[in-house]
């Protein structure tokens, strides 16, 4: 019988301890042993980017990494961009952009866009796409999701649209009728 | 998709991560080295692959980073793609190989994936092994009785086969600097992420107006990384002109027999290496608007 392994990681700020079999992918980790579902599992064969989160700093699928390679490791996940209840610009730019139409693979898309501008600051429309390229949507037809990434580069301010992360999701609960 | 259970050892040095291959060779263990994972996670995960141990090559510091020997570089196996794409070394002296880990899948997988994880796995579509044999790189092997250097042309030996045995790492190549050379890789692709149909990786150094030498390599064109060498000794000599070079290229896939799958058959890959090794020849001398 294969022995469980401790593994101690630091997810969205807040450190962890936990004992994992070495088999466990870091996605099923993240969504199964600390809550996290914001993390999306789409492919899981490495193809569509739904999983994507960051390890140190650098975009990783995560339904293509065991959770013990992670140890002593810092992860950031979509839970974790915004910061004292306010979105982080690509949140706020993806939201004003309407870069997504159903929202499966806008995590992922959000956790790529910002590796690829920490990278590539300035990156024109073309290296947007290819910085994309492991990304897959199938409803916007992408034009819009270059765009929200474009214009934070740009530096576009969205103001503060008084839109709080809490608010926010009630607001869109709201207008989809839900109650 | 859940892979079979297994034990898990995480060595921090070569010499700890051999004795766990060893140990595991003796008691009839079935062992698997892991590197970025991004080939071996997947058919873990398939069951194609269930081994009982994973011993992790990523905790061990000296396997990744690019060194500077002089007339040579050393890239350690555990280098990631994103690395050597960037590497200013690698960029200097090196650029061929920079610009085909560069094409290798997507940004996520070239944070995770390595050099050395994909030149043993050798997928004949892979993108690195092409331009690492048309360098001439040499491959440096640690196992049980001391460290090997194999070189390029030995390496690949057959479909995801090549000189690394089991019981043994690979920790890195080295490849020699080629000061004033010129390169492209080519790779043809239909859609984002693709692994290549068929790419061509060139070096060419010129001469008072002419190409002096060239150095081709071609991926996914046999079950092996193929050098051109009948190509090679057609454009040394060759003048700088479109069809000059294409007249040299003209026969590159003489005596291949690339296989026929869903995205081409053997006469179009056939094809395919002709008009790409064009490319990638004009791109190397200087003649295109290709990047690279
Ligand atoms: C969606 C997707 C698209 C891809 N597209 C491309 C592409 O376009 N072009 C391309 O070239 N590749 C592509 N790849 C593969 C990618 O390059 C992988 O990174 C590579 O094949 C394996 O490298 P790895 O470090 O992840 O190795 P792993 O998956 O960890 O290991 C692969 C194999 O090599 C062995 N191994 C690894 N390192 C060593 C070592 N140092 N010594 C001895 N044995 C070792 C392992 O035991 C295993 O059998 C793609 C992968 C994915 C998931
Ligand atoms: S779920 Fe990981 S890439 Fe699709
Ligand atoms: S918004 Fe539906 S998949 Fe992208």
């Amino acid at each position: 019988m294969a022995s469980s392994k401790s593994i101690h990681v630091e997810v969205d700020g807040a450190a962890y301890t936990d004992d994992v079999e070495p088999r466990l992918l870091l996605v099923q980790y993240l969504r199964e042993r600390l809550g996290k579902t914001g993390t999306l599992i789409g492919c899981d064969t490495t193809n569509c980017g739904a999983c994507t989160v960051h390890l140190d700093g650098e975009s990783v699928k995560s339904c293509t990494m065991f959770a013990v390679q992670a140890d002593g490791r810092k992860v950031t996940t979509i839970e974790g961009m915004a910061q004292n209840g306010k979105l982080a610009p690509l949140q706020e730019a993806f939201h004003q952009c309407h870069a997504l139409q159903c929202g499966f693979c806008t995590p992922g898309m959000i956790m790529q866009s910002a590796s690829l501008l920490k990278e590539n600051p300035n990156p024109t429309e073309t290296e947007i796409r290819e910085g994309l390229e492991g990304n897959l949507c199938r409803c916007t037809g992408y034009q819009n999701i270059v765009a929200a990434v474009k214009s934070v580069a740009d530096g576009v301010e969205y103001g503060d649209s008084g839109v709080s992360v809490a608010e926010s999701l009630v607001e869109d609960a709201e207008s989809a009728g839900v109650s | 998709m859940i892979p079979s259970a297994f034990d898990y050892a995480a060595p921090t040095t070569v010499e700890e991560a051999l004795s766990l291959l060893a140990g595991a060779d003796s008691a009839g263990d079935e062992v698997k080295l892991l590197a970025g994972g991004q080939s071996l996670i997947p058919v873990m995960k398939l069951r194609m692959a269930d081994p009982s141990l994973v011993v992790d090559l990523g905790r061990i510091p000296g396997l990744s980073g690019i060194t500077d020997d002089g007339a040579s570089l050393t890239i350690g196996a555990m280098t990631p793609h994103h690395t050597v794409a960037t590497d200013s070394l690698v960029l200097a002296h090196a650029p061929l190989i920079a610009q085909a880990a560069q094409t290798v899948a997507d940004p996520q997988v070239r944070h995770r994936g390595t050099i050395g994880g994909a030149l043993v796995h050798a997928d004949p579509a892979g993108d690195m092994p092409a331009p690492v044999l048309a360098l001439d790189a040499v491959f440096n092997i640690s196992g049980p009785n001391g460290s090997r250097s194999v070189a390029a042309a030995d390496f690949f030996q057959g479909y995801f086969t090549t000189a690394v045995e089991e019981g043994e790492i690979l920790t890195g190549i080295t490849v020699p600097k080629y000061g004033g050379w010129g390169s492209h890789y080519e790779k043809f692709t239909r859609v984002a992420q693709q692994w290549s149909i068929v790419a061509v990786a060139a070096a060419v150094r010129l001469e008072g107006g002419t190409i002096a030498e060239a150095r081709l390599g071609l991926t996914n064109m046999s079950s092996v990384p193929l050098r051109a060498t009948a190509t090679e000794a057609a454009l040394a000599g060759c003048e700088l002109r479109e069809d000059a070079i294409a007249a040299a290229c003209a026969n590159v896939a003489d005596g291949t027999e690339p296989a026929s799958d869903l995205n081409g058959d053997s006469a179009y890959r056939r094809h395919l290496a002709t008009v790409l090794a064009k490319r990638a020849v004009l791109a190397a001398v200087g003649l295109s608007g290709r990047k690279g």
